[in-house]
């Protein structure tokens, strides 16, 4: 049986004959229902999160079915949905050009300056 | 003690159990793995609901009766529940095109109930009818899905609509104990909320693009205990430990 | 060229800073995600089976409640697991297709049968309490939306092995017949719990690999030992015994000694000749084929419905 024995643990059971994972077939088959990114508000005040994603026919649906699966215990009071399409992101590789730069003006922080202690209220 | 609100209480826990007991049947096995979370959450209501109604009716009946007691311990004749709820699920067609004639009739009951006059009654319709509300969205938007989707999708709607038009009059026409409470203004009118019903119906077939059909014989007994065949098949599996341990804890 | 990605990805593996879907990543690591996500996936899609299998029967409403909301959620964990797999460039389609025809792999645990109520507590305690084992360090995983989806499916799933553990104790509590139900079920369990954990440490090599990149941070045994450990001291409170003449303290180990493992009945159960494989997946591909019309039904709908838009803005 030795064969068989590659790797194994809860929810893996190895490669090749026992394994999936062959991904040479990526892309989605044209009946799928789209994916969505569903953003959920936990309470009045704070910003939409993003906490994960689901198929759905239709924007409607996809609410409905976030409601379901994400909000079971009682995670939210406001959701949206967006087709995992129509996100844009930036690209990890320009990382340094986008975000660095950031990183030395210290001056948009506020704890940059250097006040007396018995200036308060600011 | 009133026996007529006992009856009254046990027939809308009979209800929800019932038709929470088949659409838990889906759990596992929906079409889809969002929408078999979606019908397992209505079934979750559907138990809460029979939960809440079988308490009261366990402190109006007295007698050590419990929750458990009165749904695990009673047989078909004494069981409450509308024919339409303990009809096998079918396709999908059926189930959620059952969940919406239902629903729809639940969303006006428990609008009306919750003005009764017995404050506990009115309490958990209100309760309910938050959960209902999304259960006819829902419901309602599979019916016009399935009616204006693929043309399998609305024959088989169709099929679903003549297979259950039969048990919608049921609905409506009130048993002995509905008419007494109805006098005492404890239960609702059911008149009125076969008005609304066909109205909601009949909008949201038109969207599905389907016809309420011409036939109006209506099948009924359950809320006096005649029931289908369905439903000592769903008790004999229900009750099966209740039955075979008596008295254990569980 | 190649090369240096690859020492700059382990580098940051080695920081542990998370690796998000678009970073560059060795094709191994990806597919080596892909099948444990998936199977993962799988395990909670196929593991509501087994229970699902007594939400009709269960005994009074509490507990009918209780099991229906603890399936649902395996329905969410699959969820949530296969849109942690989406994100490496496979669909969730293409994932149920690799189930069906049995190239994708799930835990073998629900290949066994439920066959009486105290299998709902047996499930809850050992079966939940060695997935939580094995799920609480995936948490901190290196690949950052599986670690997400995981934290999500911890937090949830803390209930699971509690309401199990609480069914057996109320069985260990009752007449002479439940409480040969709950130890009968334990005895049916308590093994195949313990082969959840995967082979021993020595006969699977490519952990090594997966240690490294920090997909897996504690290997089969590290966290069957632990299991076994918290098992022996739990069953004192239900008064039942675990089904190893085997087990015992061991004062130099600080750890429980335990019995050999029928590792045959493992490969055996995992090649499909479980007592319940054909009937699982049967299930599953019913679902899923007696589902096509519904799905295409609501696309079909859905297009119709963009297309009357339009027409009304034109």
């Amino acid at each position: 049986m030795k064969q068989y024995i590659k790797k194994y643990y809860y929810g893996d059971y190895g490669e090749g004959k026992n394994g999936a994972a062959d991904i040479s077939t990526s892309g989605s088959s044209k009946q799928e229902w789209p994916l969505w990114e569903v953003f959920i508000r936990s309470k009045q005040g704070l910003d939409h999160k993003h906490v994960g994603s689901l198929h759905a026919a239709d924007a409607q649906m996809a609410i409905e079915n976030a409601r379901d699966v994400y909000t079971r215990r009682n995670e939210g009071i406001s959701i949206w949905v967006v087709e995992s399409k129509y996100i844009h992101a930036s690209n990890p590789d320009e990382a340094d050009a986008l975000y660095d730069p950031a990183n030395d003006k210290a001056y948009r922080h506020p704890t940059f300056y250097d006040l007396p202690d018995e200036l308060t209220h600011i | 003690m009133n026996p007529s609100l006992i009856d009254y209480t046990l027939h809308l826990a009979d209800n929800a159990l019932i038709i929470g007991h088949r659409n838990s049947e889906w759990c596992g096995h929906g079409p889809v793995l969002e929408q078999d979370i979606a019908i397992s959450n209505i079934a979750l209501d559907f138990i809460g609901q029979a939960r809440n109604f079988y308490q009261y009716a366990a402190e109006l009946a007295g007698n050590n009766a419990t929750e458990d007691t009165l749904a695990f311990l009673r047989d078909v004749p004494e069981y409450k529940n509308v024919l339409i709820t303990e009809l096998p699920n079918g396709d999908w067609a059926q189930t959620t095109l059952r969940q919406f004639l239902f629903s729809t009739y639940q969303y006006y009951f428990y609008q009306q109930l919750q003005n009764s006059s017995d404050t506990r009654l009115a309490a958990i319709a209100a309760k309910s009818l938050k959960e209902v509300t999304y259960h006819l969205r829902w419901s309602s938007e599979w019916v016009i899905r399935l009616g204006d989707g693929t043309e399998e999708s609305k024959q088989r709607l169709l099929t679903a609509v003549d297979e259950l038009w039969n048990f919608t009059g049921e609905l409506f026409l009130p048993a002995a104990y509905e008419t007494a409470l109805m006098q005492e203004d404890i239960g609702v009118d059911l008149s009125i909320i076969r008005e609304q019903w066909h109205q909601k119906v009949q909008e949201v077939f038109a969207e599905a693009t389907i016809q309420i059909p011409e036939k109006s014989w209506a099948q009924q007994g359950g809320k006096t205990g005649i029931h289908t065949e369905h439903l000592g098949y769903i008790l004999a599996e229900m009750q099966f430990l209740q039955r075979a341990y008596p008295g254990a804890e569980w | 060229m190649e090369k240096n990605l690859e020492q700059l990805f382990q580098e940051k593996i080695d920081k542990e800073i998370r690796i998000e879907p678009k970073d560059w990543m060795p094709e191994k690591y990806r597919q080596t995600l892909i099948r444990q996500i998936s199977q993962h996936a799988h395990s909670e899609i196929v593991g509501m089976l087994p229970e699902g299998n007594w939400i009709t029967r269960a005994p009074n409403l509490r507990r009918k409640a209780i099991l229906l909301a603890k399936v649902q959620d395996e329905a969410g964990h699959g969820l949530y697991l296969y849109s942690a797999a989406e994100t490496l460039g496979i669909s969730r389609d293409e994932m149920y297709e690799q189930l069906h025809s049995g190239k994708a792999k799930y835990s073998s645990i629900f290949n066994y049968p439920t066959l009486s109520w105290a299998d709902m507590g047996a499930i809850g305690w050992l079966v939940d309490g060695a997935a939580i084992m094995n799920q609480v360090p995936l948490c901190r995983t290196s690949y950052g939306p599986y670690a997400r989806a995981m934290v999500r499916v911890c937090k949830e799933e803390s209930f699971h092995q509690r309401q199990g553990f609480e069914i057996l104790l109320t069985l260990s509590r009752g007449n002479e017949a439940q409480r040969r139900m709950a130890q009968d079920a334990i005895n049916r369990w308590w093994w195949p719990s313990i082969m959840m954990f995967g082979p021993k440490d020595d006969e699977s090599p490519n952990t090594i690999q997966s240690m490294k990149w920090k997909i897996k941070r504690f290997t089969n045994d590290e966290l069957r030992q632990k299991f076994v450990d918290i098992c022996a001291e739990q069953i004192k409170i239900l008064n039942l015994t675990i089904p190893d003449p085997d087990l015992k303290w061991n004062e130099e180990r600080g750890h429980y000694d335990f019995g050999a493992i029928n590792w045959d009945e493992f490969w055996q159960v995992i090649a499909g000749n479980g007592p319940c494989n054909k009937q699982r997946l049967d299930a599953r591909k019913k679902a899923w084929e007696d589902g096509k019309w519904v799905r295409d039904a609501a696309s079909a709908y859905a297009a119709k419905r963009v297309a009357r838009k339009e027409v009304k803005v034109a």
